[in-house]
């Protein structure tokens, strides 16, 4: 009942989902790096890990999908913003077949799904920021103004503005939320521009971290109860000037959560979950 | 406002009482008028009536004082000043419709009288009720303007009077010129009739209401808010349908009939500017008006939102309107569906919002209102008033304002969004809105975004919207009375009301009980709204919503003097310009010695000068030859053209310096024309055509009003600096509204020029001293907006002949000068704008011509040398294009040659503005200039100055035996 936009980064649930062999080699990639299944394999289990015990949230683990490889990365097959989910129509195709195990799972959780069967529209919840006042959506190569317009459909209550990705797979592959109206964003020239574009866009205004890395740029915050702020973030090892910036954070619990694998093939943070914020009564 | 509240009251008592001292004057001045009544016998009484009035309000708003003079006594000393006069009036009385309202109630109570009525129906019966009052008004302007002619030609005034008021009957309909409306009001108040107005109120109930057919918008609208028992009621408006179905804000400053569809007196009562922080609201009962708002918004799709959002609003509004949900009674869920909380609205929902309302048990109504709004406030198309468009690709987008700024939809999808600090200006022009956007960090030049409309109407609609939400939500409550009046000046556009700040101040104030109020939104929701279309197309125009108590209403007419003062002051610049030619030596002496300062302070201040003056310097310095003439010329360049005319003179240019004159003199007509626009136009007008020209004034200036199809705002104006933008604005505004005047000030001008051209050689031959005065005038003003240069020139020009409106103008200048400087620079963002009338070039010349004129008027050696910029993107701005002369300004530099700089800003058909620089360089020297350097530096400079300028044409122009012509 808390209403509107209340409790940005409140989660009680979780869904993510197995990684299949079939990423080393399936797994769309910008890069030709070789991936080790199995370290990716290890870290998810990390980071599954710290969503549950550390966070305490309800984890829903979709079993791994061989023949769609980057089924791992469920945060581009849905968009969930309070109970609404909207399912989404993933630009690259090989990938469009993620999404009916997301749908079925959050139907499950009772949510109000919403589908985008508009076959022009392309989305990809990488490309979706939500600050919890507003979204902003990255047109890139794998989501176009269609499917904005679709997200913004489905959540009616917020602004929608795009956002031009110009370099980069996704909006968020060199920005996420740091926090309440706190924007963390990637030093690179694109990144900047972008960070302008949603600034200018905006009624609200916006605090910016900005750290050296545009990777580094994707962590997973949350504000949980007895918990308070807490923010997901590379390790020093990947990014050690990054997280520099991220230990200044001093009112955040700040877990270091290591993605080396899956970033080869594009993956960051939040692509690996799709967090959800359940009532009790619902 | 709260001290002119006062004014009213003693407005009436000061009338009566002046009244019956004036009554003499009156009665024999009035013969003109009476004797138009003689034709209809009973006028007679009305006007004298008025007569009265207008004298005892005269003291608080001179303008009216002398108009009434005017016309009453057909005075032939205030030939000037009523013709300024008149203008003015127009203006004022727009802008004081609601007092004249209160005035109107009262008086007619006193002086009611059966005869009167029986007049008005006559005259009714001729021809329209409302029009009759209207005619009256413009016959007196009419008259006034004739008397100011009459000063001339006083003898003919009476017959004039009589003309004009069969002129005023004739054109009844008309209405063009509301001057003495108060005055008429007063008088056939009585006659007036009634009309019964229907006001649908957001609770979905019928508030009827009686006003006369002449009551402005502000007093149903007070009415309206009295019924409601509503005082913070600066965040409504009523609307009505026009012609073409469109919502529109009903003008509280205008007459309702003229704003409505013939005889259909419906109205609805709507939030016009949603308060972006609901709790701030003082008072229950406005948070409740603003809830069946929002209600019936979100209902009808206007506000979308979640199918959610949809069920806790409804769940908030069971609990407001039903208290407790109670599981006993069946009830609710049969109610429920009776009512429209969605546009598609489901059992889902329904069971939703049932299942909410539970939860909200012991929450009183008042909690339940605010914790809707609460919500509701955070939707993104909260106060969003969406308009239909096409960007310049021809692409359908949606434009909304808000109260953060101009957001731009395509689809759902915000695209981008303009935040009023990013706006230096708003203008429309037909179909086409314009945004001038301020440079970002890393650009250079400020951008200008336009967009298509539906049509002009929807064009002027969108921009109204924009000026009165910028202004409400943007500008600051402290400096909001002077931004208002400013805001109101020339244009009908100006928000009139009170800002947020402001009505949040005055919330502050509210010391009463709580008053209850009965909750019957369920009449409203019962009605369900179609599923309106989600754009709500909606027109602000301007309510002047002030005070929450009729004294307050009385405020916003107090306002209206204050936006007159504006008018008169530039009123006064014109006159000023004109009086200069007239004054006496010894001020031009007076004004010599300060002439270098000001030459200085004009160089360096205005951007284009300081190059020059650099150039200046180093050539008195490097060439001694050359000094004794050098010093001479310097002087000339400072005053500009003419004043480089003057120079010349001195040394020896006589022939050239009257033609630099001349063009001086049209460039300043031009400016004061273009910015001024009504205003501007009436001063020349009266100079020259006297008479006819005034009445072609004020129909201009009527018709601006009308139809207006471009207008500009410059929202960027921080509350100080807004001021005097305003004013330029307002100018700008004007000139652009007006295209009728457009043609009309083409008119004028190219007639004008030769007249002035005229004048001004006649001045240089007999008096030095006045081409001075104006001298100095020209280098103030370049520094100084257009106000305070007024005010030095004004203290000079009291002596000379302001009278009355002096008076009144020495407070605006004052308060205004302080601000104005600033706008000015803003405006000079674009080519620098017409404010700096450059009027004056002539001062410095001025002095020197009585020393050496006479002497040296051999000419020995004058090179004029034309170089003329225009905007590269704008072919030549001919004057005989349709487009619209907005802005013109001439700056005068000094350097080795004088250089008289114009800048003419015009808006064409095409909706664009175009900005043509006009630089006239005067070098004047021996044989040993070097002419080809000098001009090449000339052209090199103004380049400089002008990086986004290209020089179309240069003209080079010997009129030196000794000089040589280079190009």
């Amino acid at each position: 009942m808390a209403g509107l936009m209340a409790g940005f980064g409140r989660y009680t649930h979780a869904i993510v989902r197995g990684t299949p062999e079939s990423l080393a080699k399936g797994a769309l990639r910008s890069s030709q790096a070789e991936v080790d299944v199995t370290i990716a394999q290890r870290e998810h289990d990390a980071y599954v890990h710290v969503l549950r015990t550390t966070l305490g949230l309800e984890i829903l683990e979709l079993p791994a999908d061989e023949t769609l490889p980057d089924c791992v990365f469920v945060e581009d097959a849905a968009v969930v913003c309070g109970d609404t989910a909207l399912i989404t129509r993933p630009g690259a195709e090989s990938r469009r077949g993620e999404t009916e195990a997301m749908k079925g799972a959050l139907k499950e959780l009772n949510l109000n799904v919403v589908e985008m069967t508009d076959e022009s529209a392309t989305l990809e919840g990488g490309d979706v920021l939500f600050t919890g006042r507003e979204f902003f959506v990255g047109l890139s190569k794998r989501t176009n103004q269609r499917g904005a317009e679709i997200l913004a459909d489905a959540f009616k209550d917020y602004a929608v503005s795009t956002v031009p990705v110009s370099e980069g797979l996704h909006l968020k592959s060199f920005c996420s939320m740091g926090g309440p109206g706190l924007i963390i964003i990637g030093s690179s020239e694109p990144a900047q521009k972008a960070l302008k574009i949603m600034q200018q866009m905006s009624d609200h205004r916006y605090d910016k971290l900005t750290v050296p890395d545009d990777l580094a740029a994707n962590c997973i915050y949350m504000n949980l109860p007895n918990k308070g702020h807490v923010l997901l973030h590379c390790t020093s090892e990947e990014f050690p000037e990054s997280v520099k910036v991220f230990e200044k954070l001093k009112d955040h619990m700040l877990i270091p959560v290591s993605n080396m694998e899956k970033r080869k093939v594009d993956g960051a943070l939040t692509c690996c979950s799709v967090l959800i914020n359940k009532k009790a009564n619902n | 406002m709260t001290t002119e509240a006062g004014s009213e009251t003693e407005v009436k008592e000061n009338a009566e009482e002046k009244s019956a001292v004036q009554l003499d004057q009156s009665e024999k001045t009035t013969e003109g008028t009476q004797e138009v009544a003689a034709t209809e016998g009973e006028e007679r009484q009305t006007e004298k009536e008025k007569e009265k009035e207008g004298k005892g309000i005269t003291r608080y708003l001179p303008t009216w004082f002398k108009k009434q003079k005017s016309q009453s006594q057909t005075s032939p000393t205030k030939e000037v000043p009523p013709t300024e006069e008149p203008t003015i009036k127009v203006s004022q009385e727009e802008a004081h419709i609601p007092e004249v309202n209160g005035h109107a109630e009262e008086v007619e109570e006193k002086e009611a009288v059966g005869p009167q009525q029986q007049q008005v129906k006559e005259k009714e019966s001729h021809s329209n009720a409302s029009a009759d009052t209207e005619p009256a008004g413009e016959g007196k302007v009419e008259s006034a303007q004739k008397s100011l002619e009459g000063t001339e030609e006083t003898t003919k005034e009476g017959a004039k009077e009589e003309k004009k008021k069969e002129e005023v009957e004739k054109e009844g309909g008309q209405g063009q010129t509301f001057i003495f409306q108060s005055p008429l009001r007063l008088v056939r108040k009585n006659k007036m009739k009634l009309v019964v107005c229907h006001v649908t109120l957001l609770d979905g109930s019928d508030f009827t209401c009686e006003v006369e057919k002449r009551a402005k918008g502000l007093f149903l609208f007070f009415k309206v808010c009295e019924h409601l028992n509503l005082l913070e009621k600066d965040y409504f408006g009523l609307t009505y349908k026009d012609h073409h179905e469109q919502k529109c804000w009903l003008d509280s400053t205008k007459e309702i009939k003229r704003q409505i569809r013939s005889n259909n007196w419906q109205f609805a009562f709507n939030v016009k500017f949603y308060p972006p922080d609901p709790s701030l609201l003082s008072e229950d009962i406005t948070r409740y008006l603003l809830c069946l708002q929002l209600r019936e918004d979100v209902a009808s799709g206007r506000l979308p939102c979640s199918f959610v959002t949809h069920a806790l609003l409804g769940s908030y509004t069971l609990q407001a309107e039903l208290g407790d949900y109670e599981p006993d009674q069946p009830r609710p869920l049969d109610y429920i569906s009776q009512l429209t909380f969605a546009p598609n609205q489901s059992k889902e929902m329904e069971e939703k919002i049932l299942e909410l309302h539970k939860s909200h048990k012991g929450m009183t109504p008042a909690q339940a209102d605010c914790q809707f709004l609460e919500n509701a406030k955070k939707l993104s198309m909260y106060g969003v008033d969406l308009h239909h468009a096409k960007d310049c690709e021809g692409v359908d987008i949606m434009l909304g304002v808000c109260a953060n700024g101009l957001l731009v939809y395509k689809d759902r999808l915000r695209i981008n969004r303009f935040a009023w600090p990013k706006i230096l200006k708003i203008s429309y022009k037909r179909n086409n809105f314009y945004i001038k956007i301020r440079p970002g960090e890393t650009e250079q030049f400020e951008s200008t975004v336009g967009f298509k409309l539906q049509n002009h109407r929807s064009a002027k609609r969108l921009w109204k919207v924009c000026v009165e939400n910028h202004s409400f939500f943007r500008l600051n409550a402290a400096e909001q009375p002077t931004k208002a009046r400013f805001l109101t000046l020339g244009s009908k556009f100006r928000y009139s009301g009170r800002t947020q700040n402001q009505t949040r101040l005055a919330s502050t104030l509210i010391d009463r009980p709580a008053p209850a109020f009965e909750r019957t939104s369920s009449k409203r929701i019962s009605r369900s709204l179609d599923g309106a279309p989600m754009i709500s197309i909606t027109d602000t125009s301007r309510e002047a919503e002030n005070g929450r108590e009729p004294h307050l209403e009385l405020h916003s007419d107090s306002k209206s003097p204050v936006r007159v003062r504006g008018d008169n002051i530039y009123v006064r610049h014109s006159k000023l310009m004109l009086e200069d030619h007239d004054k006496t030596q010894e001020e031009v002496l007076k004004h010599q010695a300060s002439v270098s300062e000001l030459k200085r302070s004009f160089m360096e201040a205005p951007p284009p000068s300081p190059p020059q003056l650099n150039l200046w310097e180093k050539r008195l310095t490097s060439s001694p030859a050359m000094a004794t003439r050098v010093q001479q010329q310097t002087v000339v360049p400072e005053t500009e053209a003419s004043a480089a005319a003057a120079a010349n003179g001195d040394a020896k240019e006589p022939a050239k310096t009257t033609e630099v004159e001349i063009e001086e003199t049209v460039v300043v007509q031009e400016i004061s024309k273009a910015p001024k626009a009504a205003e501007e136009l009436q001063t020349q007008e009266v100079k020259d055509r006297d008479g006819a020209g005034l009445q072609k004034k004020h129909e201009s200036v009527s018709s601006e009003s009308e139809s207006d199809e471009e207008a500009e705002y410059h929202p960027n104006v921080s509350v100080s600096i807004s001021h005097t933008q305003i004013p330029e604005e307002k100018e700008e505004e004007e000139a652009e509204e007006e295209q009728g005047k457009k043609e009309k000030l083409t008119a004028a001008s190219s007639p004008v020029e030769p007249e002035q051209a005229a004048a001004a050689v006649e001045e240089e031959e007999k008096q030095s001293s006045k081409e001075e005065e104006k001298k100095e005038v020209s280098t103030e003003e370049p520094m100084m907006t257009p106000d305070e240069a007024s005010n030095g020139i004004t203290s000079r020009e009291e002596a000379a002949s302001v009278a009355a409106e002096e008076e009144e103008l020495p407070k605006v200048n004052g308060e205004t000068s302080v601000v104005e400087a600033r706008p000015q620079v803003i405006c000079c963002s674009e080519p620098p704008v017409v404010k700096t009338e450059m009027v004056t070039i002539s001062d410095t010349f001025a002095a020197q011509k009585t020393e050496i004129a006479t002497k040296e008027v051999p000419i020995v050696h004058t090179e004029t040398k034309t170089i003329t910029y225009e905007a590269a993107q704008l072919d030549g701005s001919g004057d005989g294009e349709p487009g619209v002369l907005m802005t013109a300004q001439t700056i005068t530099s000094e350097s080795l040659c004088t250089t008289t700089t114009t800048h003419i800003t015009k808006t064409l058909k095409g909706g664009l503005s175009e900005t043509r620089i006009e630089k006239r360089i005067v070098i004047t020297g021996d044989c040993d200039i070097d002419h080809d350097q000098a001009l090449a530096q000339a052209i090199k400079e103004a380049k400089e100055q002008h990086p986004d300028m290209s020089v179309t044409r240069v003209v080079v122009h010997k009129e030196t035996e000794l000089a040589e012509e280079d190009d």
